[in-house]
């Protein structure tokens, strides 16, 4: 039983005072719950996507030594509220060449795109909006919408600038979709459900336990998941789609206002959704160490909740580091060229998914789980997802020293280091 | 349990859907419309789909049909010139021929539909459906999936004959030509 049937129930037990079972109007209440889960949904990515767009500015400043927003609030938090604000009270400049009705339907197909991934994303242990059977395939199928919405912001817009983008962006959200589909075959073939819930439940708390750290062609699957992923949602280094320098900003070009804020807020629910999707396939979800899944069901009341909230805390910290990573990264890697981009999918991306599939079908069959040689396959995989975990945080550390030494050396004082303080 | 008033408006949405962007498909002066129109329909089988219980198929039909077919053809229209003059993109054969095809797919149509749909049936218990359509696709129907999967291997290398037949020649320079058509 999912959240909303509980809240539900408990609703119509409470308030109605009718058995949930037998009551005619279960359906109703059942709706109007689904109703304000979507609706708190929909505020997630709007709280999500306004602060996220503030980090990501503070942090390209400063990787590239400049201050970034700092004005509005302090140290500019409310920085994206006022740009919301600003967006808001615009004009809706609709092109007079533009091609009216695809123009002003395109933002809403990539929203709706967008926003229909959420549906199937597990939370918590009790905490989705609905545990389809198909639940992953529905979310590689729903993010086709965002194609064709940016197809029709291309084309509606009548400018060439924006076709190129929309057209760039068709062909590399189709390209990358083989390898992140076969990656995250991988982890359909050891889960053995295509159900989000249960690809969670067949991992554990425990590092060991998840599916990165399960064999070497798992470990690998993930970096290509992860990096098709950021492909598919149009960042550097795969951003062509908007490259400022040859097409000035792509299918957006046109837009302007509250239109133009919804493409750069699907943008940034596809950050989240990408990292929670390798959050919950391949990092063990929202699984509590040491806890099983049964047990959380089993418990009722304030327990139920207390549970239920530290599922969904340690979902949202695993997500939330790699939306850090992802932003670090865009500030970090140059851009592709277009041939190179397609290089990279078809010669190399997608030979190498497809050994990993073959990979873990392999280690299937031929390593028992829970024996010997799959506890050696795991610590091995445990200790190198450490070792890559403490290179790059070594490296970070290093780079910071480095910036504090010549920073010293210019101005004759300390700033910026430890690197949370801002200037 | 939903009740059965809603049930059937849901139907009718997803069949008024799938009919709606039908009619626009082929009615739309401007065949760019026709496409995007498509992805009403497609979106309103789906949905068609999801409501006989086949939640693999609803699935699938999305991720094809929208996520391959329709970015296909939009591609393809959008790299095509002069798409959005209707002398161009959509010719006519005029009233006539016109409509004694129509009649005559029609009649096809309605008389198959009849024949082997006619008469009601109860909706189909809400079950998961994709182990079951993996078991039989893997026991008793392996020899047409594997003759598909050949016959879509010939599909690619055809296709990629035919494409890259043209790059492989050397360009005038004397280097060999690549990428650039």
């Amino acid at each position: 039983m999912n959240i909303i049937q509980h809240v539900a129930n408990l609703l119509i037990r409470s308030v109605f005072h009718a058995d949930p079972a037998s009551w005619p109007w279960t359906w109703l209440v059942q709706a109007v719950v689904i109703g304000i889960a979507a609706f708190l949904a929909f505020a997630f990515v709007a709280i999500f996507a306004g602060p996220v767009s503030w980090i990501e500015r503070r942090i390209a400043g400063r990787i590239q030594s400049r201050i970034g927003p700092n004005r509005v609030g302090p140290q500019g938090v409310l920085q994206w509220l006022a740009d919301g604000v600003k967006c808001w009270l615009k004009e809706d400049l609709v092109p007079a060449a533009a091609d009216r009705p695809l123009f002003l339907a395109a933002p809403y197909l990539v929203f709706t795109g967008m926003f229909g991934a959420f549906v199937v994303l597990p939370f918590g242990a009790q905490v989705v909006a609905a545990d389809l059977n198909v639940g992953i395939l529905y979310l590689l199928a729903i993010t086709s919408l965002v194609v064709v919405g940016l197809l029709m912001a291309g084309w509606g817009s009548n400018s060439k600038w924006a076709l190129f983008g929309g057209v760039r962006s068709a062909a590399q959200l189709v390209s990358y979709e083989v390898p992140s589909a076969f990656s995250l075959l991988c982890v359909v073939l050891l889960a053995g459900t295509l159900s989000t819930q249960g690809i969670v439940a067949a991992q554990g708390g425990w590092p060991w336990d998840w599916f990165i750290f399960r064999n070497p062609f798992m470990f690998a699957a993930f970096f290509l998941y992860f990096t098709a992923a950021i492909a598919e949602g149009n960042r550097t280094p795969f951003d062509l789609p908007e490259a400022e320098s040859e097409i000035v900003a792509g299918y957006n070009i046109e837009y302007s206002g509250m239109r133009f804020l919804f493409f750069l807020f699907a943008e940034w629910a596809n950050i989240w959704i990408m990292a929670a999707i390798s959050a919950f396939a391949f990092l063990g979800g929202w699984q509590i160490p040491g806890i099983a899944p049964e047990q959380i069901a089993a418990t009722k009341g304030w327990e139920f909740v207390g549970w239920q909230a530290l599922s969904w805390t340690i979902f949202l910290v695993k997500a939330t580091f790699l939306v850090f990573v992802v932003i670090q990264i865009r500030w970090t890697l140059p851009r592709l060229r277009v041939d190179q981009l397609m290089i990279t999918c078809w010669k190399y991306l997608v030979p190498l998914s497809m050994l990993m599939v073959l990979g873990v079908l392999v280690l299937l069959a031929l390593v028992p789980e829970g024996g010997g040689a799959d506890t050696i396959l795991r610590g091995a995989m445990v200790g190198l997802g450490l070792a890559v975990v403490l290179v790059s945080a070594l490296r970070v550390r290093r780079t910071f020293r480095v910036d504090r030494e010549h920073y010293r050396e210019m101005e004759g004082r300390d700033l910026w280091y430890p690197p949370y303080r801002l200037p | 349990m939903i009740p059965e008033p809603v049930r059937a408006l849901l139907f009718y949405l997803c069949a008024g859907l799938a009919l709606a962007g039908g009619c626009w498909v082929a009615f739309a002066r401007n065949i760019v419309h026709s496409a995007f129109a498509l992805l009403a329909t497609f979106a309103g089988v789906a949905g068609l789909y999801a409501f006989l219980s086949a939640d693999f198929l609803a699935v699938v039909q999305l991720m094809i049909y929208v996520g391959g077919v329709l970015v296909l053809i939009l591609f393809a229209l959008m790299l095509t010139s002069r798409i959005e003059e209707a002398r161009v993109s959509n010719p006519t054969i005029g009233l006539v021929p016109g409509a004694v095809v129509l009649i005559a797919v029609s009649a096809l149509l309605v008389y198959a539909c009849v024949k082997e749909f006619g008469g009601t049936t109860d909706l189909p218990p809400g079950e998961p459906t994709t182990a079951g359509i993996g078991d039989a696709l893997l026991s008793r129907y392996v020899l047409p999936f594997e003759v598909i999967s050949v016959l879509l291997l010939a599909v690619l290398l055809g296709a990629v004959t035919i494409a890259g037949g043209r790059l492989r020649k050397p360009a005038p320079g004397g280097k060999p030509g690549k990428e650039r058509p």
